[in-house]
């Protein structure tokens, strides 16, 4: 195998989908950019065809580790990172235990460390065990080696509208945000799918758009009066969309972000009670589709996220109402972005950058990623072929450890090629380095 | 007929006819001295139960047996899905036994449609969560036509008819009762024209999209109903606000001797059971000549011959 991590000279990609040029990467940083660059003692890969894009930035995604090792581990989900395109993931913290210490974030982003595939960032949890009683020490986690920035009760909602406005306000000490997976309790209790036909004609208790967009707007003005930072997980309606402009409209510190499997899939995919479609918040109508499509490329909603979500086969195998709630989607994220956003015209190459990578980063505090593809920034990018021939998706052949892919079958444009870290070769020819 | 029988939208309308015609023809054999057909002596049915109840099992066990099935009753209780066996597991077990059809009552909805995915004989939903009950549906079709039509008791002179024209209401938790949708899709492809009356809370999200129309209120229909249909309140419900008292519901929605008296002279009332007498249906009523409830157990035996009869291929030898 090749030297991952010595110099490499990237021939002829594409720069974020414009001039075709050489990039050249030492020493974990972009030495040069620029036509016909020199190899010297450099590795060459050529990348004619290719289009380079800053590393991908994912703000949410369940790596299940402690606690779930059955369903996915550190190792598991940042090689499936990797595979994505990503060079940092943001790793939520509904394990077990809950990640609501210090101790529990270090140990996680000690096992990203580890891994080397991905910088893990752990996501800390906003409340005591995902209880929604009491803050979680918000503090000594952002001071522990993980540094965390992102707060989250995941998989559950912040309802109670104090305790919410507290934690907003506390994390503005070490500049933190609070993402709120944003789900109206009492409206949604043993919800099952989307509020509409199709829940009611397949007898499955249906979630209501307005059980996600009350608890927006109020968040939304709990922000506006603390002046703090909120982010909206996994925006599903149509009505969330247009509160969320309202809220950025007013110059409020509200961003968002949408799931592949939004951008692409709707509720009347759960006709045949597969639970591979079963996901939290659910699958929509395609006028949500819609709206969320466009409201990703006006800028509305900031950035792809994945919630990548994986269980193990027996979680799904099950009646509906039985079984979890969730979808992998690192390994195929980019794919459907281009499938649903730039094969749509909704998306050049420069808006798949700045909402799958420096959004994001951004956002979640990411230094060292989400940096502009130039001489001196950080050697973290991803090599994509959008022209690799569409692709049935085969979960069997996912890093991931757990299978449960709704796009699977599904023929999906584009292959990522090579992933870089700091100038380390992650994924090469498709392919995990290590 | 397909193999599954999961949903009432299984059915075309040929299909549907052929059933209760079926039904029909072996409604005779409930007469004769000896009430067993030799139709499926060596086939296995299994009846898969995941609920309670008694009614819907041994309608479908006196069917099975009348046509000389074996029968297996598996219960949730004191069977290894008490232990938390999964519903797959369950499955491959049942097919390994050899099973002809399994019979699933579930409380989930759907779990039909998992069940057929890994069986290889034929699935007929027993009711599954608050999603169908098409057999209830293909009972009470069945009774509308024997009790409104002009023929004997038997019903020999409706074969081949529908149930065009025919004015149905039903009237309750229509949210939650997978007999409203299965009767909504079968009696609609029969060509009859269903109303639905429940309190708004009790309505589904998005039935503008069904094949039928919703009022709220029920005296404004009754006047225009050769069919009511009755069903069940849970008492659970009204503690889910759904409706401030079962009170204030059965004075709104309940059908007592007044109301009745609002229908046409013909019309008929139904109810799947089990009746809470004295919420949505008086005694008075449920006792009275126009209820068919007794008549729609008696049918429910007659209309899963018939359906087994079709599914595990007796059609084509005399009856």
């Amino acid at each position: 195998m090749s030297d991952v991590t010595g110099e490499w000279l990237i021939k002829g990609a594409s720069i974020v989908g414009g001039e075709v040029a050489d990039i050249r990467l030492a020493g974990g940083m972009i030495a040069a950019v620029g036509p016909d660059l020199p190899a010297g003692a450099a590795q060459v890969l050529g990348a004619a065809g290719l289009v380079a894009l800053p590393g991908l930035v994912d703000l949410h995604a369940h790596l299940r580790e402690p606690g779930r090792e059955d369903a996915e581990t550190v190792e598991t989900g940042t090689r499936a990172a990797a595979l994505g395109g990503y060079t940092a993931v943001h790793a939520m913290a509904n394990t077990e235990p809950v990640a609501d210490t210090a101790g529990v974030v270090e140990q996680v982003w000690r096992l990203g460390q580890q891994a080397g595939h991905v910088d893990v960032r752990p996501v800390g949890a906003v409340t005591v065990g995902l209880g929604g009683k009491q803050l979680a020490e918000l503090g000594a986690m952002a001071d522990s080696a993980a540094r965390v920035r992102v707060f989250s009760d995941d998989g559950h909602c912040v309802a109670d509208p104090l305790l919410m406005r507290r934690a907003l306000e506390y994390v503005k000490a070490f500049d933190g945000v609070i993402a709120q997976h944003a789900q109206e309790p009492r409206l949604t209790e043993g919800a099952q799918l989307n509020e509409g036909e199709v829940a009611s004609r397949l007898g499955l208790a249906g979630w209501p758009a307005a059980a996600e967009e009350a608890i927006i707007a109020r968040d939304c003005l709990l922000a506006a009066h603390t002046g703090s930072a909120l982010h909206v997980c996994h925006v599903s309606t149509a009505g969330s969309v247009e509160i969320i402009r309202w809220a950025k409209s007013k110059g409020w510190r509200v961003t968002a972000e949408v799931t592949p499997h939004h951008l692409l899939l709707t509720d009347d995919l759960a006709e045949g009670y597969d639970p591979v479609f079963k996901v939290n918040p659910p699958l929509r109508a395609q006028a949500d589709v819609d709206a969320l499509r466009a409201a990703l490329a006006d800028g509305t909603i900031d950035c792809v996220a994945t919630d990548h979500a994986p269980h193990p086969v027996e979680a799904k195998e099950a009646e509906w109402a039985a079984a979890a709630m969730g979808m992998t989607g690192l390994e195929t994220a980019l794919r459907v972005v281009q499938l649903a956003m730039v094969e749509t015209g909704l998306l050049d190459w420069p808006g798949v950058a700045d909402r799958m990578s420096v959004r994001p980063a951004r956002i979640g505090r990411a230094a060292g990623h989400g940096q502009r593809i130039a001489e001196g920034g950080p050697a973290s990018l991803v090599l994509y072929d959008p022209a690799a021939p569409p692709e049935a998706v085969d979960p069997a052949t996912h890093a991931s450890k757990s299978r449960n892919s709704p796009f699977a079958g599904m023929a999906l444009p584009g292959r990522v090629v090579a992933t870089f870290l700091r100038g380390t070769a992650t994924v090469l020819d498709g392919k995990v380095t290590r | 007929m397909k193999r599954h029988l999961i949903s009432a939208a299984d059915l075309s309308r040929e299909e549907a006819v052929l059933v209760l015609d079926t039904a029909a023809e072996l409604a005779s054999v409930a007469g004769r001295p000896i009430r067993k057909l030799p139709t499926l002596r060596g086939r296995t049915v299994v009846n898969l139960f995941y609920e309670d109840s008694t009614r819907t099992r041994t309608s479908f066990e006196a069917a099975a047996k009348r046509l000389s099935a074996d029968v297996i009753n598996f219960s949730a209780k004191g069977s290894s899905v008490a232990k938390g066996e999964s519903l797959k597991d369950t499955a491959l077990t049942l097919e390994a036994m050899g099973s002809d059809a399994i019979v699933i009552r579930h409380g989930a909805s759907g779990a039909p449609h998992r069940l057929a995915g890994w069986v290889t004989g034929s699935v007929i939903n027993a009711g599954d969560g608050t999603h169908e009950h098409p057999t209830q549906a293909l009972l009470d079709a069945f009774t509308i036509r024997q009790r409104l039509g002009s023929g004997d008791q038997h019903g020999a002179d409706q074969r081949g008819t529908a149930l065009d024209g025919v004015r149905v209401t039903i009237v309750g938790d229509i949210l939650h009762s997978r007999v409203a949708r299965s009767n909504v899709l079968l009696l609609s492809t029969l060509g009859a024209e269903v109303a639905l009356v429940a309190p708004p809370t009790l309505i589904p999200h998005a039935v503008s999209s069904w094949p039928c129309k919703v009022s709220y209120d029920l005296d404004a229909e009754l006047g225009k109903s050769d069919v009511v249909m009755m069903l069940r309140v849970q008492h659970e419900r009204m503690t889910a606000a759904y409706f401030p008292s079962i009170r204030e519901y059965s004075r709104r929605y309940g059908l007592d001797a007044g109301r009745m008296a609002l229908l046409p002279e013909h019309a008929i009332v139904m109810h799947p059971g089990p009746m809470n007498r004295g919420v949505e249906i008086a005694a008075e009523v449920a006792d009275s000549p126009r209820s068919t409830i007794v008549a729609q157990v008696a049918n429910g035996v007659t209309v899963r011959m018939a359906v087994l009869y079709l599914m595990l291929g007796g059609a084509g030898e005399s009856l």
